[in-house]
């Protein structure tokens, strides 16, 4: 690769750099919301990857005008209005969870689930 | 030029949703990435696309995270170490991926492999089949309708999922009101 390529790949190096945003929130943060917050920004992500690989310059949005012209590929635009649809049931169904758990244990921060969790297994706190 | 100005933008915001420990502002900012995106959508012609980032993505699902917030708390606890294993993990998968791109066709590039096969096909002969103008409209409906069918199935189940998962609550929550009103 050459240094004229680099504006042919800004486009996925920024989608990657959007992905591993989503991932190291959802590695490293112990909130629950803030996890479901960095599972949206991997999925739109992975939206941005799918409608820039069908994207031709000098295209247009396929509706067809009667016109000859040029179209960018229709069918990422299909499957990610589908997989926006299923993202946002994933999305409510993770929330109405993280929901669920703040009202039984009072906290939504996972270190302290685990630690509510062991003691009401063992009946005292943890020993390191 | 505007999608690049756009995209660092994107990258500002999600970098500032890392940094950020005040949860609603953290869900403010998802709403404006998700609204951004929908703006690069459009530049990318997937209008279709961008209509419902803007309107699930920016709308509802900042009212989810919102009501979500109201029922939890709004401060994400402050962790006691910086997390370096989960940097660590982020950095290789990362520079896989950027080693991935390299061999990937240029942005825009009308040669492209995903370009030649099956989407002429509906390009050329969609407007006799179905005679709906958009194409996204008439692969949608009609050529994947099942497809669609299932689509709403899922949003069914989760529907159900969560009438089951908080159906039972509101019930308690008032009850543990009345009691702590009473004690």
């Amino acid at each position: 690769m050459t240094l004229a390529d680099i504006p042919g790949l800004y486009n996925y190096w920024i989608v990657i750099l959007l992905m591993m945003t989503g991932l190291y929130i959802v590695v490293s943060r112990g909130n629950l919301v803030k996890k479901i917050v960095g599972l949206v920004i991997f999925q739109t992500a992975v939206f941005l990857l799918y409608i820039s690989m069908g994207k031709i310059i000098g295209g247009t949005a396929p509706i067809l005008t009667g016109r000859p012209e040029i179209f960018s590929n229709p069918l990422p635009h299909v499957l990610i209005l589908t997989a926006i649809v299923v993202g946002i049931s994933t999305t409510a169904l993770g929330l109405a969870l993280v929901v669920r758990i703040g009202d039984a244990y009072g906290t939504i921060e996972e270190d302290e689930i685990a630690k509510a969790d062991h003691e009401a297994e063992f009946g005292g706190p943890e020993t390191p | 030029m505007i999608d690049i100005v756009l995209l660092t933008f994107l990258a500002l915001t999600a970098l500032a949703i890392v940094r950020l420990r005040h949860l609603f502002a953290v869900v403010m900012l998802t709403g404006v990435y998700s609204l951004l995106s929908a703006g690069l959508f459009v530049l990318l012609d997937a209008v279709d696309v961008a209509f419902i980032e803007a309107a699930v993505g920016a709308g509802i699902s900042t009212v989810l995270m919102l009501g979500t917030l109201a029922l939890t708390s709004r401060r994400e606890k402050v962790p006691g170490r910086i997390p370096v294993l989960p940097l660590i993990v982020v950095l290789i998968t990362g520079a896989a991926l950027l080693y991935g791109t390299l061999d990937m066709p240029r942005f825009g590039d009308a040669g492209a492999p995903i370009h030649r096969h099956v989407a002429p096909r509906y390009i050329h002969d969609s407007g006799t089949e179905i005679g709906v103008p958009n194409i996204v409209t008439s692969v949608l409906a009609s050529y994947r309708g099942f497809d669609t069918l299932g689509e709403l199935t899922v949003i069914f189940t989760a529907g159900i999922g969560i009438l089951l998962l908080l159906g039972g609550t509101g019930g308690r929550r008032r009850k543990d009101e009345e009691m702590e009103e009473e004690g």
